[in-house]
C-alpha cells in the first residue's frame, strides 16, 4: 500500500514528460493529461479509505534511507483528501479547458505547452500535501511555483506579462524567505524532518522559537494571501486565461494554508502565535471582502472574496482545537471547490458575453438560463447560505471559537458573520446586474455609473476583446460537474464532517519520529 | 558548532544589496535583486553547515573530520531552482522588452484608473480652483500612470540650454 504514495507525484511527472514529447499532437496530450489525473484520483481514494480505515498515517522514505536523513513522504487523512480534492479539481478544470481550447481554435494559447505545466503544476501541488520534511514541502512550492510561472503568462501578451510579473517576484521573494527559514531550521535544530523538528523545537529558547516560526508564517502567509501580504492576488490572477485563474484560485493559495496548518499543529505545538493570527484572520476577512464590494469586474470581484475567504481558515487555524482545525479541513475543501466553480462560471460568462464587466454584461438570464443557474448555486454556497457546504463550515467554525468563547474569539465570529453576509450581497449584487437586468434601453442612473467607471471598458481584465461566443458542451459539462460536486459537498456533509473531525483530531497530536519510522517499515 | 564570522558578513551585506535591488522597478535589477537575495540564502545553507571538514566520503575519510553533508544537498538543490528561475525571468524581461521596449514593472492599469476617479472627484469639490493642467506635472510627482521611472525629462522648454534633439541614452522615449 505504501508503494501507491509516491505514484501520487510521479504519475504527473511522466504524464508531463509525454504530453512535452506529444506537443504535436493534441489529442494525445488530452488522453495522457486526463489519465493520468484519474488514476489520481483512484490512488486518493484509496489512500483516504486506507488511512481512514487502519486509524494510522502512512509514510513511505524515498531512496530507502533510514527515516531521519532521507525524504520521507507522509501521507494521513488530511493530506489524502486534499490530494483527492484537487486532483478533481484539477481534472475537471482540464476538461474545461480542453472545450475551451478545440472551440477556439488555439489560436491565442499555446496548447502545447498547457498540458505539460498543468501536470507539473499539479505534481508540485500533491508533493506540497504528501510532504514529510520542510524542505520537501519547498521543492513542492517551487515546482507549483515554477509551472504557475508559466502558466500566468500563458501567451505572453501584454497584459499577462504585466501582471504576471507582479505575481512572479512576490512569489520569489516568498520562496527566498522559505529557504532562509530552512537553514535556520537545521541551523538551530540539525535536522529538516518534521517529525523530528516537532520533537527537537521545545529545547529552543523561547524567542528562537518566535523568530522561525515568524518567517515560516510570513512565506507561507505571502503564498496563502494573508492580508497584508495579498495585494498581489487581486492584481494578478484575473488576466490569466480563465481555466488557469480557476485552478490557481481554488488550490494554490489552500496549499499556503495547509503549509500553515503544519506548521501550527506539527512544528510549532509549543509556540503559540494565535492571537496575532486571529487579528490577521479578521483584517483578511473584512478588507478581502470590503475590497470586494468596491470592485466592477467579475474576475476581480472574485480574487477579492478569494482573499476574503482565506481570512476563515486563519481564524480556524488559529482556534487550534480539534473542532477547529476539523472546521478548518472541511472549510478548505469546501472553498476549493466551490472557488474553481465560481470562475469556471465566470469563464463561461467571459465567453458568452463577451465581458466580465458587471456593468456591461445584461440579460443573461434569458439568453443563458443555465448559465444563470451554475452561477447562483456556488454564489450562494460561497455566502454561507443554508442548507449549503458554506454555511456548514462556517458554523462549524464559530462553533469551535464559541466553545473557546474569549472576547476576540466572539469579535472574529461577528466578523465571519459580517464578513458572510458582505460576500452574499457582492456576489448577489453580480448576479443581479449581470443576469437579471434586460437587455435593452439603460436608464439614467445606469449611463452615469457607467460614464463614472468608464475605466472599466479599457481594463484589459474585463477582456473587452473577445466576442459573444457560444459554449461548447463540454465546458458547460465540466461546470455542471463541479457544481454537483459542491452540492454534493453538502449531500454528503455528514460523512465528510464526521472524516474531518478525525483529521483534526488527528493533526492535532504532532507525529513522533518513532512512529514515523514504524510506519515507513511496515 | 563554530562558524566563520567573514561568511556572516558577507551573507547579510548580499542580503541587504538584494533586497535593496528588488525594491527597483527595473526588472533586470529585481534579477540581479533575485540572484544576490538566492546566493545569500544558499550562503546561510552553507553557513549553518558548521566547520567546513573533508569531502564527506564514506569510509575515506574518519567521520569526525566530515563536512555535514546535508546542507551541501539543500544547497544543491536551491542553486538549481535559483538558475531555472533566473533563466524564466531572464526570458520574461526579454518579452517585457520586446512588447514594450522598457523591462519596468508597470502600475495595475485598475489602480491607475481608480487614482483617476479620486482626483476627479477632488478636483469637483475643490470647484476647479486648483487646475492641473500640466500633464507632466502628474507624471512626475508620483509613480502613477508612469510607465518608466519615476524620473524628470526636462525638455527644452524647462530650460533653454537643453536641445531636445541632442542624442540621449534614453532612447525614443517621445
Amino acid at each position: 500500500m505504501n508503494a501507491l504514495i509516491p505514484l501520487v507525484v510521479t504519475l504527473p511527472l511522466l504524464g508531463a514528460a509525454v504530453t512535452l514529447v506529444a506537443g504535436r499532437r493534441p489529442r494525445v496530450q488530452v488522453a495522457a493529461s486526463v489519465t493520468t489525473l484519474t488514476a489520481v484520483v483512484v490512488i486518493a481514494a484509496i489512500l483516504l479509505v486506507a488511512v481512514d480505515a487502519s486509524d494510522t498515517p502512512m509514510a513511505v522514505s524515498v531512496g530507502g534511507w533510514p527515516i531521519p536523513f532521507g525524504i520521507v513522504l507522509y501521507v494521513d487523512r488530511l493530506s489524502a483528501l486534499l490530494v483527492g480534492v484537487s486532483a478533481v479539481v484539477l481534472l475537471a478544470v482540464l476538461l474545461f479547458s480542453v472545450g475551451q481550447g478545440a472551440a477556439d481554435g488555439d489560436d491565442d494559447t499555446p496548447v502545447s505547452i498547457f498540458h505539460p505545466s498543468y501536470l507539473i503544476l499539479a505534481a508540485g501541488i500533491f508533493n506540497a500535501f504528501i510532504a514529510g520534511d520542510l524542505f520537501n514541502l519547498y521543492v513542492g512550492f517551487e515546482i507549483l511555483l515554477v509551472a504557475s510561472y508559466v502558466l500566468i503568462t500563458l501567451g505572453g501578451t501584454e497584459s499577462r506579462i504585466r501582471t504576471g510579473v507582479v505575481y512572479i517576484v512576490v512569489s520569489l521573494v516568498s520562496s527566498i524567505l522559505f529557504l532562509a527559514a530552512i537553514a535556520m531550521v537545521y541551523g538551530a535544530l540539525g535536522t529538516v524532518n518534521m517529525a523530528q523538528i516537532s520533537e527537537r523545537m521545545s529545547e529552543l529558547p523561547p524567542s528562537t522559537q518566535l523568530v522561525i516560526h515568524l518567517m515560516l508564517l510570513i512565506a507561507f502567509a505571502i503564498k496563502a494571501a494573508v492580508f497584508p501580504l495579498s495585494f498581489w492576488l487581486p492584481d494578478s490572477y484575473p488576466t490569466a486565461p480563465a481555466p488557469v485563474t480557476a485552478v490557481f484560485a481554488g488550490l494554490l493559495t489552500k496549499v499556503g494554508v495547509y503549509a500553515m496548518i503544519r506548521t501550527e499543529t506539527q512544528l510549532f505545538a509549543t509556540s503559540d502565535v494565535n492571537t496575532l493570527l486571529l487579528v490577521v484572520g479578521l483584517a483578511t476577512m473584512v478588507v478581502g471582502i470590503l475590497g470586494a464590494l468596491a470592485q466592477a469586474e467579475l474576475k476581480r470581484i472574485l480574487s477579492f472574496t478569494l482573499v476574503s475567504h482565506i481570512g476563515y481558515m486563519v481564524f480556524g487555524v488559529a482556534i487550534a482545537t480539534p473542532a477547529g482545525l476539523g472546521a478548518v479541513a472541511y472549510y478548505i475543501v469546501h472553498h476549493i471547490v466551490v472557488q474553481t466553480t465560481l470562475f469556471l462560471a465566470v469563464g463561461l460568462i467571459e465567453r458568452r458575453a463577451g465581458s466580465t464587466s458587471i456593468l456591461k454584461v445584461k440579460g443573461l438570464m434569458r439568453a443563458a438560463p443555465v448559465l444563470a443557474v451554475l452561477f447562483f448555486i456556488p454564489a450562494i454556497n460561497l455566502g454561507g447560505l443554508p442548507p449549503f457546504s458554506g454555511f456548514i463550515g462556517k458554523y462549524a467554525l464559530f462553533e469551535a471559537a464559541a466553545r473557546i468563547g474569549t472576547p476576540l474569539m466572539i469579535v472574529l465570529i461577528v466578523g465571519g458573520i459580517v464578513t458572510s453576509l458582505l460576500t452574499l450581497y457582492a456576489l448577489m449584487r453580480a448576479w443581479n446586474l449581470s443576469f437579471w437586468r434586460e437587455d435593452d434601453e439603460p436608464d439614467e442612473a445606469e449611463l452615469e455609473s457607467l460614464d463614472r467607471v468608464a475605466y472599466l471598458q479599457g481594463a484589459p481584465a474585463a477582456g473587452e476583446q473577445s466576442e459573444r461566443r457560444a459554449i461548447p458542451r463540454i465546458m458547460t459539462a465540466a461546470t455542471a460537474g463541479m457544481v454537483a460536486v459542491t452540492v454534493a459537498l453538502t449531500v454528503f456533509a455528514g460523512p465528510l464532517y464526521d472524516l474531518c473531525a478525525r483529521i483534526g483530531t488527528g493533526i492535532s497530536q504532532p507525529v513522533h519520529l518513532q512512529q514515523l519510522g514504524e510506519e515507513a517499515g511496515g | 558548532m563554530s562558524v566563520s564570522g567573514v561568511l556572516i558578513v558577507i551573507m547579510a551585506v548580499l542580503f541587504a544589496c538584494g533586497v535593496y535591488a528588488m525594491l527597483e522597478r527595473s526588472l533586470t535589477r529585481v534579477l540581479i535583486g533575485f540572484l544576490l537575495l538566492g546566493n545569500a540564502a544558499n550562503l546561510l545553507l552553507l553557513i549553518v553547515m558548521g566547520r567546513p571538514g573533508l569531502a564527506p566520503f564514506f569510509g575515506e575519510v574518519p567521520k569526525s573530520d566530515m563536512s555535514d553533508p546535508l546542507p551541501q544537498a539543500l544547497t544543491l538543490t536551491a542553486i538549481v531552482i535559483t538558475f531555472a528561475v533566473s533563466a524564466l525571468l531572464l526570458a520574461l524581461i526579454y518579452r517585457s522588452w520586446q512588447l514594450g521596449k522598457a523591462d519596468t514593472v508597470a502600475d495595475d492599469e485598475e489602480d491607475v484608473a481608480l487614482r483617476h476617479i479620486a482626483h476627479d472627484a477632488d478636483e469637483v469639490a475643490l470647484d476647479d480652483e486648483v487646475a492641473v493642467e500640466d500633464a507632466d506635472d502628474a507624471v512626475t510627482t508620483d509613480f502613477v500612470d508612469s510607465t518608466t521611472a519615476p524620473i524628470t525629462v526636462l525638455r527644452h522648454r524647462d530650460d533653454p540650454a537643453i536641445d531636445d534633439e541632442a542624442p540621449t541614452d534614453r532612447g525614443d522615449d517621445r
